[in-house]
C-alpha cells in the first residue's frame, strides 16, 4: 500500500494518460472501424479493395512497429510536427480500427439480407440502408467481441510507454528511479488494470447487451 | 399473349432475360400491367415467378429487355433507382420488418427519411394505415412480439406509407400458419378493390379468382398462360397449366 500511496503522483498521472490514449484510441477507431466495414461491404469494388488492403497490411503489422513509425519515422517526413502522446493515439487509432472493422463487418454479416431487401424496396439509398437498418442491428449483435477489442486496445496502450508517453506502462520504470520496489508496482499497476477493465469496461457492455437485446 | 394495345401501362416488361448461371430464369419476358389492375402470378416453384416480381423493383438484376414504370425505365443504380423503388411497394414472404424498430417507426421510416415528412404527418399517416390493416393497437411493440400475420399486415402498411404506384406481393402468405392467411388475404383483396395496381404472386387460388383480373402462369422462366381467372381456372389452355392445376386443385 505504501507504494501506492507514497508514490500516488506517478499513478495519477500515468493513469491519467493511459485514460485519454484509451478514451480517444477509442472514439477514433470506432469511427475510422465503421467507415472502413462499410467500404469492406460497399457495391463499390474500388471501396472494398481499399478498405481490405487497410485491414490486412495494418492489423498484420506489429503494433510496435506502428507506433515506432509515428514516434520516430513520422517527425523525418517533414509533416506538420506531432507530440508523443499524438503519435501514439494516431498509431492506437489506425491499428485498433482494423479489429473494429472486422468485428463490424462480422455483425452486418449477421443481419437478414431481407433487412436490407425491404430498406431498398421502400426508396432508401445505399447509404441510408445501412446508417439506419444495418449498422443499429450490426452493432447490437457485436456487443461482446466488440468489447474484447476495446479491452485489447485499453491494454495496448502500454505499448505507448516505449515511445515517451508516460501512461501506466511507464510506471515501473519511474518507480525503479524512485528506488521502490518494482514488484510491487507492478502488481498495483495490473491490479488498476483489472478494476478498469472489470469494473468499467465489463459493466458499460453488460448494460448495453441487455439495452439492446434484439429479438429477432 | 400481351394484353391489347393500351396508352402506357403501368408496368411494362419488354424481352427480359436472366440467367442464374446456367439456369435460365427469365426467358423472354413480356408482360404489362394496366393501372389499377390485378395480376396474379402462379406457377410452379422454380419457375422464375418470384425473380420477376422481384426483378421489377430491380432487388434482382436482369441481363437484357427493359422494365418500364409509369413510362421511366428502370435505372441501373444509384439515386434514380431509389426514387423509383420509392412508387414501388413491396411485401415480401419472410416480412422483413426492421427487427429493431417499432411497428409505428417501421411504417413512418420511409415517408420521413425518403420523401421528407414531418415526423408527425408521417405518425399520423402510419396510425391510419395501421388501424386499416388492423393493428391499431400494436403501434409501440417491436415486430417480433407480433404474429406473422399481424407482421405481415404491418409490412403492407409499411409499403402503402410511401404512396407507390403499384404493389409487388412476393408470396405473402406462404410464411404463414394457416388460420393467418385470411386476416392478409383480406386486407390485399380490399387494397384491390380500392384499385390499388398490384401483381402478387402466390398459391392461394381463392385470392386470384376473387380479386385477380388476370392470371399469368408461369413454368421454366416462361410466361405460359395470360388469361381472366375465370377462364384461366375453368380452361386452360397449356399442358403445363393443365397439369399443375390437376396437382393443386385436388386437395
Amino acid at each position: 500500500m505504501d507504494t501506492l500511496i507514497n508514490n500516488l503522483d506517478l499513478f495519477v498521472t500515468g493513469f491519467k494518460n493511459t485514460g485519454i490514449l484509451f478514451v480517444v484510441s477509442a472514439v477514433f477507431a470506432l469511427i475510422l472501424g465503421t467507415i472502413v466495414a462499410a467500404m469492406r461491404v460497399s457495391p463499390v469494388p474500388a471501396m472494398r479493395a481499399a478498405g481490405t488492403l487497410y485491414v490486412n497490411t495494418v492489423r498484420n503489422t506489429p503494433l510496435t512497429l506502428i507506433l515506432a513509425f509515428f514516434a520516430l519515422g513520422y517527425p523525418r517526413l517533414g509533416l506538420p510536427e506531432i507530440n508523443f502522446m499524438v503519435a501514439a493515439i494516431i498509431g492506437l487509432s489506425l491499428y485498433t480500427a482494423t479489429y473494429v472493422a472486422e468485428t463490424i463487418r462480422s455483425g452486418i454479416n449477421t443481419v437478414p439480407v431481407g433487412q436490407a431487401e425491404a430498406a431498398r424496396a421502400i426508396g432508401l439509398p445505399f447509404g441510408k440502408t445501412l446508417s439506419l437498418i444495418i449498422m443499429p442491428q450490426a452493432f447490437r449483435s457485436v456487443v461482446p467481441p466488440l468489447f474484447s477489442v476495446l479491452i485489447a486496445l485499453l491494454k495496448n496502450t502500454t505499448v505507448a510507454a516505449g515511445f515517451s508517453v508516460a501512461e501506466a506502462g511507464a510506471i515501473r520504470a519511474n518507480l525503479s528511479e524512485r528506488g521502490e520496489p518494482q514488484m510491487v508496482g507492478l502488481l498495483w499497476v495490473a491490479l488498476i488494470f483489472i478494476v478498469l477493465v472489470l469494473g468499467v469496461l465489463s459493466t458499460l457492455q453488460r448494460y448495453l447487451e441487455k439495452k439492446w437485446r434484439v429479438a429477432r | 399473349m400481351t394484353s391489347p394495345e393500351q396508352p402506357q401501362p403501368l408496368v411494362d416488361l419488354q424481352a427480359v432475360n436472366k440467367h442464374f448461371g446456367p439456369l435460365h430464369v427469365l426467358r423472354d419476358i413480356n408482360l404489362q400491367v394496366k393501372r389499377g389492375e390485378v395480376v396474379v402470378v402462379i406457377g410452379p416453384s422454380g419457375s422464375g415467378k418470384s425473380t420477376l416480381c422481384r426483378a421489377i423493383n430491380r432487388l434482382e438484376t436482369i441481363d437484357t429487355g427493359t422494365i418500364t414504370i409509369d413510362g421511366k425505365t428502370l435505372p441501373s443504380e444509384g439515386k434514380e433507382l431509389a426514387h423509383l423503388r420509392a412508387d414501388v411497394g413491396m411485401v415480401f414472404q419472410s416480412f422483413n420488418l426492421f427487427a429493431h424498430k417499432t411497428i409505428l417507426e417501421n411504417v413512418t421510416l420511409g415517408p420521413i427519411k425518403v420523401k421528407g415528412a414531418s415526423k408527425a404527418d408521417a405518425e399520423e399517416q402510419a396510425r391510419a394505415l395501421l388501424e386499416r390493416v388492423g393493428v391499431g393497437q400494436q403501434a409501440d411493440k417491436l415486430p417480433a412480439q407480433l404474429s406473422g400475420g399481424q407482421q405481415q399486415r404491418v409490412a403492407i402498411a409499411r409499403a402503402l406509407a410511401m404512396k407507390p404506384k403499384v404493389m409487388l406481393f412476393d408470396e405473402p402468405t406462404s410464411a404463414l400458419d394457416p388460420e393467418m392467411i385470411n386476416e392478409v388475404l383480406d386486407v390485399m383483396i380490399e387494397l384491390a378493390r380500392e384499385g390499388m395496381t398490384m401483381v402478387v404472386v402466390t398459391h392461394e387460388m381463392g385470392f386470384a379468382r376473387k380479386a385477380a383480373d388476370r392470371v399469368v402462369f408461369m413454368a421454366d422462366g416462361q410466361i405460359v398462360e395470360d388469361a381472366k381467372p375465370e377462364d384461366f381456372f375453368t380452361n386452360p389452355q397449356s399442358a403445363r397449366a393443365k397439369d399443375f392445376l390437376s396437382k393443386i386443385l385436388t386437395h
